[in-house]
């Protein structure tokens, strides 16, 4: 090939990795002093409503889960996260607020890049179409009961509604199974690390207020 | 009569005809997912409480096979058509391209199954499973050897201009498949992965799709129109302007979320630029369609070409004020972008693979269109339908969005979307039904009883 041509691929790598370096590397360097924490890390403190959970559904909950604590959370969350992803909720639903059109006021505090730096978010579920709501605050917005309801039919709580049924999550008695569970499970623990309108790190303690 | 070299056809026709067998049938799947998942929005999914049939599931289907099976299989058939004209050789292996056949179109089936087996991966346009992703990587970098073989050895002097889009497409394509989908997955989580997928939806439709398509335009265009291209310097610009500012505008499709912020303004104004650029482009093919404008009449794959470019020409427009902060507090999220993800992947791009299929597909099966006019029916149901579609998802965009913004129940912007989604849904049988017209046609034509070798004429207006 005469030099020419070479060009033409040089061209490609060189301004793939131009943009790539402004596009994606740049944003990778801002957050680098932040830890990426573990999933244990972030499982480490178990909101109010997985226990709750527990004691909504003991029989399913025990079968599934064990006993409440920050293990079994952790590997709640992970399935609940895993089957988000495979049905492609993501699609329907996004995960951050921005600070414009009133979100902060619907949905509640704007997202902040720390939020996300965890496993739990590898890979982002960042979303790019809202057909139903965010949902990256809905921790503790609905009760567990409504949250089950919600997906077997969500027409019965939400008449409106075009969200899908998911009826397999539910056995032949329409009781939950781990599925089911863990779904709510994940969304009981999205934003469930805004503690009174502050946002701190999934799995930091309580912050107390501070900035 | 088709050149030959050392007594090897310069064209695979063969190959040609299989890519161009498996991206119509690609569609298909494509449209029936699309045209299901719609009816989840009037509450009627006709699958409803089936687990691997669930709607998100057929949505990746829909997507996947629109980007992967239909588009790529047929900008692959026009690639084997085009660079061997262009370079007077043959592509490296027939054997070899008959294998990248046979693999992508595996790949395509375990995507298939793979999601709806409940294994898609949260990438945004890289919804195929992680256990293809290696395969596919695999079958890129062999198709880049096959085809672009010919170009490292060719005795021309001086490359066309769609060679410099291919050539900078193989480097591309390859290098973004692999970064989006591994380092989101695997290392890099949050804000920072957000920016990398940003470049990955946006490099995928920037740097593969888009230079494959214009280069196949400036080898089709002046083929049928038989005269070269209208400015040099305009295609020049074109491509420079392309290749500079294309690959740094990722971060575009997550403005106002916790990206840094200057990589958000990176983008807007990186965006406005390549709009400048783009009108270039398209100045350049309207100079060179300038006194043959009867051809649009004439010539339905011209038709379909230049339909596609005032697509082209209306979804850069519309995204050079979309991408502004101002317009994306309001669209951001709503079905506008949905529109408008129609108007450049169908209503450019396949609008394009459409035209060529016309003057392709009667070479490749060595028999003149059977009912022309079929083809004059699709080229009306499609582009109505999908004009339709784009008017109402648009119109619906801006409802949702200043009801959203207007702090109403989440249920207004609901009801209020219903009607635009009855009419989506009505626009997507339309077009399918001008798809009904299509296949028949390939079909027929493909059946019809062989009357020598001749090469097919292009098919004339019908009606
Ligand atoms: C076709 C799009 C679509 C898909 C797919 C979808 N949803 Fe929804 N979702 C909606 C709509 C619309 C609403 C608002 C109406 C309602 O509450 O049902 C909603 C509401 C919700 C809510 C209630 C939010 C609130 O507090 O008001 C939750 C939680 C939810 N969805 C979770 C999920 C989960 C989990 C999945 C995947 C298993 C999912 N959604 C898939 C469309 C969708
Ligand atoms: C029968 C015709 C079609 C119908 C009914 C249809 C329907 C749909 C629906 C309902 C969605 C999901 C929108 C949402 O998330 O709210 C969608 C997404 C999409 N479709 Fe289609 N579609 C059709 C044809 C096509 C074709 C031919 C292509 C490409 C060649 C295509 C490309 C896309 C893309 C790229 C998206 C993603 C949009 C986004 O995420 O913003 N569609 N389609």
């Amino acid at each position: 090939m005469e030099r020419f041509g070479v060009t033409f691929l040089v061209t490609g790598v060189v301004t793939f990795l131009l943009g790539f370096f402004l596009q994606g590397l740049m944003p990778v360097l801002t957050m680098r002093k932040v830890p990426i924490r573990t999933v244990q890390e972030v499982a480490a403190s178990v909101p109010a409503e997985f226990y709750q959970l527990a004691e909504d559904y003991p029989v399913e909950f025990q079968k599934s889960f064990g006993t409440p604590d920050p293990t079994s959370f952790a590997k709640a969350i992970q399935q609940g996260r895993d089957i988000y992803i495979s049905e492609a909720c993501w699609h329907c639903h996004s995960q951050f607020v921005r600070p414009v059109a009133n979100e902060n006021l619907r949905f509640g505090p704007v997202s902040q890049p720390n939020e996300y730096q965890n496993e739990m978010m590898l890979p982002h579920l960042f979303g790019t179409r809202r057909v139903g709501p965010d949902l990256i605050r809905e921790s503790g917005k609905r009760s567990n009961d409504w949250q089950v309801a919600h997906l077997y039919d969500p027409r019965s709580v939400a008449p409106y509604s075009v969200m899908p049924s998911y009826t397999w999550f539910f056995d032949k008695d329409k009781r939950p199974t781990d599925r089911a569970l863990a779904v709510v499970a994940y969304l009981q623990w999205l934003g469930s690390w805004v503690k009174d309108g502050v946002v701190t790190e999934p799995g930091l303690p309580a912050a107390g207020g501070q900035g | 009569m088709i050149a030959t070299v050392d007594r090897r056809p310069l064209v695979n026709l063969t190959l040609v005809r299989w890519h161009l067998i498996a991206s119509s049938i690609f569609l298909a799947i494509s449209l029936l997912g699309g045209l299901a998942y719609a009816f989840q929005f009037n509450n009627m999914y006709p699958f409803a409480g089936i687990e691997w049939l669930s709607p998100g599931r057929v949505r990746m289907v829909h997507t996947n096979m629109a980007a992967y099976g239909f588009i790529a299989n047929a900008f692959i058939a026009g690639m084997l058509f085009a660079i061997p004209r262009l370079t007077k050789r043959p592509i490296l292996s027939d054997q070899l391209g008959m294998l990248i056949f046979v693999a992508w179109q595996l790949c395509m089936v375990l995507t298939i199954g793979g999601q709806l087996l409940g294994y898609g991966q949260a990438i945004e346009w890289g919804e195929t499973p992680i256990f293809v992703d290696p395969l596919i990587v695999v079958g890129l970098v062999l198709l880049v050897v096959n085809i672009a073989a010919p170009i490292v050895t060719t005795a021309e002097n001086g490359l066309y201009v769609t060679l410099w889009y291919f050539l900078a497409a193989f480097a591309w394509t390859g290098l973004v498949y692999f970064m989006g989908n591994y380092l989101p997955q695997f290392w890099v989580p949050g804000t920072a992965g957000a920016a990398i997928t940003g470049l990955y939806i946006h490099d995928l439709v920037g740097l593969f799709v888009t230079p494959i398509g214009w280069g196949l335009m400036y080898f089709f265009v002046p083929l049928l129109l038989r005269k070269p291209i209208w400015s040099h310097a305009l295609s020049l610009i074109g491509f420079w302007g392309l290749a500079f500012f294309y690959p740094m505008q990722g971060v575009h499709h997550f403005l106002f979320s916790p990206i840094p912020m200057y990589a958000q303004y990176g983008a807007v104004v990186a965006t406005i630029a390549i709009e400048i650029v783009v009108l270039t482009v398209l100045v350049n093919f309207f100079g060179t369609l300038h006194g043959r404008s009867e051809a649009v009449r004439g010539n339905l794959a011209i038709r379909w070409f230049y339909t596609g470019m005032i697509m082209y020409g209306i979804t850069c427009f519309q995204c050079a004020f979309q991408v502004t902060l101002t317009f994306q507090k309001v669209i951001h999220f709503s079905d506008w972008v949905v529109g408008h993800a129609h108007m450049v992947m169908f209503g450019v791009f396949g609008f394009w693979i459409f035209g060529f299929f016309v003057e392709l597909w009667p070479r490749a099966v060595g028999r003149a269109w059977v009912h022309p006019r079929l083809l004059t029916m699709h080229y009306w149901f499609t582009v109505i339908g999908l004009i339709l579609m784009i008017i109402d998802l648009t119109a619906a965009g801006l409802v949702q969005g200043y009801s959203w913004g207007a702090l109403s129940h989440w249920s207004k912007s609901v009801m209020d979307s219903m009607p635009f989604w009855w009419v989506r849904s009505v626009a997507g049988l339309m077009i399918i039904a001008g798809q009904v017209f299509f296949f028949y046609a390939l079909w027929a034509t493909a059946r019809r009883p062989a009357e020598g070798t001749v090469p097919a004429p292009i098919p004339a207006e019908a009606a």
